[in-house]
């Protein structure tokens, strides 16, 4: 699996335009917002490169993470900065003052977010099983706040049993407020090893 | 002094001497062992993923992912640059479970098997472990420095210690 195509390549990129595109329209909806879309990038990366691409294995961060469940298991994140994840809870709730390093750390801004990855988890998943005919369904998410190490690992364990690459569908979506800060945040679709032969083959596309 | 930092990535091994210090960042279910001869001041690490080699079906594996391959490789190569076995001693952190996932799936359970994986070797190879911060549910830092023996383990929400 550590040799793709082109031709797979694009088709996995497909994969995570479609997902993330239905992501950003409903995250445009529950904001009332306009929510950009950067083209997905599909990468190759020893598990050390999957932490730096989030900044280092002790960057501190906030995911959802669920795992896929059904004929092409996986798992997926939804990936934020802590500070990007604040100012999307006092978007969402109209809490102003919300703070996730300050305790005590209000529920209802947790349960939010949670929501929120859940919402954009799902739709993403929903796009990506309406394209390809496969059945997928989502474990209930997690939220989480710690070393990036520690949290992204956990999605890798299936996988690493057999490889010691991971291949990474990376979108990144990004939202404008008003004062134009940027938040973005990056989902990582990380299919099982067996997931990608029923992924090509549901799209009618033979492994080499 | 600022002492110069050896860094030990995901299913990784390298070995130092004071005043050089060894880290592994961000374990969450993954374990760092540490291995050392105190009085030579010298030190090995790994960071590694998964309890056992024998569960894979694949060939030319990477020994330094697993726990039982890579302490055998840690054990014979501090030895091979000098160390005497019967002054070695072990440290260990990591081994978190990160997800309360309730499920049947034993992968679930890595971190804890990791733990059980490392303690077993350690003994087969009748290293006493001198300290050990394992379990819980939150990602670590750790850092050993061979001038004291000591392991500093930092973590986000509960904040640094050091065995």
């Amino acid at each position: 699996m550590d040799h793709l195509s082109n031709y797979q390549l694009d088709i996995l990129k497909e994969i995570g335009n479609i997902g993330s595109g239905n992501a950003a329209t409903a995250l445009s909806k529950l904001l009332n917002q306009k929510v950009d879309m950067k083209v997905p990038s599909v990468r190759v990366v020893g598990f050390d490169d999957m932490m730096d691409m989030v900044g280092g294995p002790d960057e501190l961060i906030v995911s959802v993470f669920l795992r896929i469940q059904g004929e092409a298991p996986g798992s997926m994140f939804f990936v934020l900065s802590p500070s990007e994840a604040e100012t999307f809870v006092k978007q969402v709730t109209g809490n102003s003052t919300f703070s996730l390093t300050e305790p005590p750390i209000e529920e209802l801004g947790l349960s939010a977010l949670q929501e929120v990855g859940n919402i954009l988890a799902g739709s993403y998943l929903s796009a990506l099983s309406d394209f390809t005919s496969i059945n997928m369904q989502p474990s209930v998410p997690s939220l989480h706040m710690d070393m990036a190490g520690a949290v992204l690992i956990q999605g890798l364990i299936e996988l690493s049993q057999e490889s010691d690459y991971a291949i990474i569908i990376d979108t990144n979506i990004q939202e404008l407020d008003n004062a134009n800060k940027a938040i973005n945040g990056h989902f990582f679709l990380l299919p099982d090893p067996e997931s990608f032969v029923k992924i090509f083959e549901a799209l009618g596309v033979r492994e080499q | 002094m600022i002492n110069q930092v050896v860094k030990v990535g995901i299913a990784d091994l390298k070995f130092t001497k004071s005043p050089e210090v060894l880290r592994t960042s961000g374990l969450g279910s993954c374990v760092g062992v540490v291995v050392y001869d105190l009085p030579l001041k010298l030190a090995g690490m790994a960071h590694v993923m998964l309890p056992d080699s024998t569960s894979s079906k694949r060939e030319n594996l990477n020994l330094l992912k697993y726990a039982d391959t890579a302490i055998e490789i840690l054990v014979n190569d501090i030895v091979g640059l000098g160390a005497r076995k019967f002054a070695l001693k072990a440290k260990l952190a990591g081994g978190a479970q990160m997800f309360s996932f309730t499920s049947s799936n034993d992968m679930l359970r890595v971190g804890q098997r990791n733990v059980e994986a490392v303690l077993h070797m350690l003994d087969h190879y009748r290293i006493p472990i001198m300290a050990k911060d394992v379990g819980g549910s939150s990602g670590r830092t750790i850092e050993f420095s061979p001038e004291t023996g000591l392991l500093k383990v930092k973590t986000v929400h509960l904040g640094e210690t050091e065995i």
